[in-house]
């Protein structure tokens, strides 16, 4: 398919000017505390009334039906623009994927309007003290009571989840079953009868995640997605999601290798060849990771399994990226400031959304076709 | 614009695939390794045949037009099958000799009769050229073989006349330096040409790492299935699995940048992005290459191993035409630049 980036400038000028006219002067708080999670909630409803918070969804439920295309110009704009973190991301980016592929006519009206608009922010609640990598190793149990489910257990490093308002992830409803069988995947809010959640400070201390404990939670059937007992392949089909170009747009890493370059400019020393090649390499990849998102959207095969690829490359170029900038600012690299903030994020890319090593397994297994082994 | 090949030039590609694997490619490189270029040249006429020159030459001049999408899909087939002689130097060639073609010179043998004489030569393939860029590229590659050589030194084109080679890690190329000779042209217009030429050059070279690359996985991902060790295929040992998943990861980012490059030809962009391209393709085929050693173990230290062949070459390409601290370093200043 042929991509008419021509066709698009009026989007993306429009798109430019009106955050050129909204984008705050001064960056928000931490999307990682309390006060700064309020401030990029109210910044969701700003976007929101612009239609531009979930552009590429349909309009009925508060998007504009934009291409693929004129989604990645979005992102292109919004992370030039320096617009703040989107706080509704892991809803968005994970569970509307979802609802679209395995949500009914009930839940996409129910959910996505007040995802939309910020109103409510979702949680993912995968992870369990004994499933991290091995997730389908997980215990929290879903248990049948009349119309609906009982959830019992324990769920961590749940992003956001100690200011968020609702929950989602895979419950044990079979436990006699085989591991990835007898799951099913369950909404819930987050302050319901029964939960407990307790913030975990992330590396640089801010409340970035929180565990969180379940005692007789009701959860009725209408918040079940898809089929109970299919969780597995439920969950499943959304990581294609996380790990492609959905949750880390080109834009994001574009406009940080753009700031990288500023930063050379003002502060580097030509004389550091070394750090200037690293300069290079950023801009390289970024560029790289531009169009090869080009390429996927031209393509109309599923990517499928190559999604690890993706997500190898950015978590690896994002780290990479914002090391180059705070060995640039030398002493002046570990005080606070948005390249720090960029860089304890960028941090985890390589343990979220499945570590790299599993990805490397994956991409090995599934793409080079070598031969599976137990995990 | 299209960001993935259309079928005709998938077609292409293929073609050229089955041409280069029909023609037993490994015998030829050994053939000429050994000075015994018949087999080689013969190759490169059915390759010209195929249109894998023509597509370097403007219409006016017998060709098929500059077409530098169907030229990085030519070189990637070119680097996945290791043919050997100065391919990236002719197409080169080429664009120096079209663009002089255009200029009017100040040479002390006027314009034209160069650009007209060789031109169709090279698209139908009936002559090889090899030539130097001094200082990036400063050794004729083959030009035993060639039937013309060219210098292009800054303001002033010479024709030149090899020495003797050098021999280099990959034994099928030899390079040499040169005795300049006449002076077909000169002035400003010369360094002008001179620059896209070697743009030009630096783009396709970048598409036969890539093409280098994906072979040795290919090659080294079917040899972990089937080689046993412990009582197992060797693939099924994580440590491999992840080598070969590290090879994947930096070709799959590498040809995106040489179809962009490409894209951009003519543009002002263009050395920028061809500078880009260069540098990601020689740092993935050249990690490909090392991965391929060391999954094959000692037969991929072989001489007589096909494979080997493609390891060399990918440790020749990594500095030829601008290395990548080179690539990184013109880039970093064109980005500066205010
Ligand atoms: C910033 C951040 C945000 C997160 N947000 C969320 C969230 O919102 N919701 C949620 O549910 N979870 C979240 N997570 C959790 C994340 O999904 C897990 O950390 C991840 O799945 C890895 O699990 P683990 O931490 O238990 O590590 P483990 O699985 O214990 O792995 C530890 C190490 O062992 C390696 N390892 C494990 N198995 C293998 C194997 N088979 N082969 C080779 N190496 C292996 C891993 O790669 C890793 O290096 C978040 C994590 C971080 C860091």
């Amino acid at each position: 398919m042929d991509l008419d980036l021509s066709a698009v400038e009026p989007f993306r000028a429009e798109v430019r000017a009106w955050l050129r006219a909204h984008v705050p002067a001064t960056p928000l708080p931490s999307l990682e505390t309390e006060e700064g999670f309020a401030a990029h909630r109210a910044w969701e409803r700003e976007l929101h009334a612009a239609r531009l918070a979930v552009v590429s969804w349909p309009r009925e439920y508060g998007g504009r039906d934009a291409t693929p295309l004129e989604w990645l110009v979005f992102e292109e704009e919004y992370y030039a623009a320096g617009a703040p973190g989107r706080v509704g991301q892991n809803g968005i980016n994970l569970l509307a994927p979802t609802l679209f592929q395995h949500g009914t006519p009930e839940q996409l009206a129910r959910i996505l309007p007040p995802m939309a608009s910020g109103e409510v922010i979702w949680a993912q609640a995968w992870s369990e003290p004994g499933a991290g990598s091995d997730l389908a190793s997980l215990r929290a149990t879903a248990t049948r009571a009349d119309d609906g489910w009982l959830l019992n257990g324990q769920k961590t490093w749940s992003s956001r989840a100690a200011f968020a308002d609702r929950g989602f992830g895979p419950f044990r409803s079979d436990p006699q079953a085989e591991r990835h069988r007898g799951l099913t995947y369950l909404m819930f809010p987050l302050d319901a009868d029964g939960i407990t959640r307790r913030p975990i400070g992330r590396i640089d201390g801010k409340p970035a995640f929180a565990e969180l404990f379940f005692d007789d939670v009701f959860v009725p059937d209408r918040d079940v997605i898809g089929r109970p007992g299919e969780g597995w392949r439920v969950a499943m089909s959304t990581t294609g999601n996380e790990r492609g170009l959905t949750l880390r747009s080109p834009g994001r890493f574009l406009a940080a290798a753009d700031r990288l370059l500023e930063l050379w400019r003002a502060h580097g020393d030509p004389a550091d060849t070394a750090l200037r090649d690293r300069v290079a390499d950023a801009w390289i990849k970024a560029r790289a990771y531009r169009l090869k998102g080009f390429e996927t959207i031209s393509r109309t095969e599923d990517v499928g399994a190559e999604s690890s690829i993706n997500k190898i490359f950015w978590s690896e170029l994002d780290l990479a990226l914002h090391e180059t900038a705070l060995d640039l600012l030398g002493p002046d690299g570990e005080l606070a400031g948005e390249w720090l903030e960029g860089y304890v994020f960028s941090l985890a890319g390589p343990i979220y959304a499945g570590t790299n090593e599993i990805q490397r397994d994956l991409i090995a297994e599934r793409v080079l076709g070598l031969p599976r082994t137990g995990r | 614009m299209r960001f993935i090949l259309d079928a005709e030039q998938k077609l292409f590609g293929e073609t050229l695939d089955k041409l280069l694997t029909e023609a037993g490619t490994p015998g030829v490189v050994r053939d000429w390794a050994a000075g015994t270029h018949e087999p080689g040249l013969a190759l490169w006429r059915s390759l010209a045949g195929a249109g894998v020159l023509a597509i370097a030459v403007p219409e006016h001049a017998g060709g098929a037009g500059l077409l530098p999408v169907e030229l990085v899909t030519a070189f990637h087939e070119l680097g996945r099958h290791g043919a050997p002689g100065p391919y990236v130097e002719t197409v080169a060639a080429a664009v120096l000799l079209d663009r002089l073609g255009d200029q009017p010179l100040t040479g002390v043998r006027g314009d034209g009769p160069l650009a007209a004489a060789w031109l169709p030569r090279i698209a139908e393939g009936t002559a090889v050229v090899s030539l130097t860029l001094p200082p990036a590229v400063p050794y004729a590659l083959d030009a035993d073989t060639a039937h013309l050589v060219l210098t292009a030194d800054r303001q002033v084109l010479h024709t030149a006349t090899p020495r003797e080679p050098y021999r280099s890690l990959d034994p099928a190329r030899r390079l040499f330096t040169v005795v300049p000779g006449d002076v077909p042209a000169s002035g400003p217009a010369v360094a002008v040409a001179a620059a896209e030429a070697y743009d030009m050059g630096v783009l396709v070279c970048a598409a036969q790492l890539v093409g280098i690359g994906r072979r040795l996985l290919e090659v080294t991902v079917e040899y972990a299935r089937t080689r046993r060790q412990f009582g197992r295929p060797i693939g099924e040992f994580q440590a491999v699995k992840h080598h070969l998943a590290n090879a994947l990861v930096g070709l799959e980012y590498a040809r995106p940048l040489v179809h962009g490059a490409a894209l951009a030809c003519g543009s002002p962009d263009f050395p920028r992005e061809v500078s880009a391209a260069k540098v990601a393709a020689s740092e993935a085929a050249y990690t490909a290459a090392k991965i391929a050693l060391q999954v094959h173990g000692a037969i991929g230290y072989t001489d007589e191993y096909d494979p080997t062949l493609l390891i060399r070459k990918a440790r020749t390409l990594h500095t030829a035409w601008g290395s990548p601290t080179t690539h990184r370093a013109r880039l970093i200043t064109t980005l500066t630049r205010i």
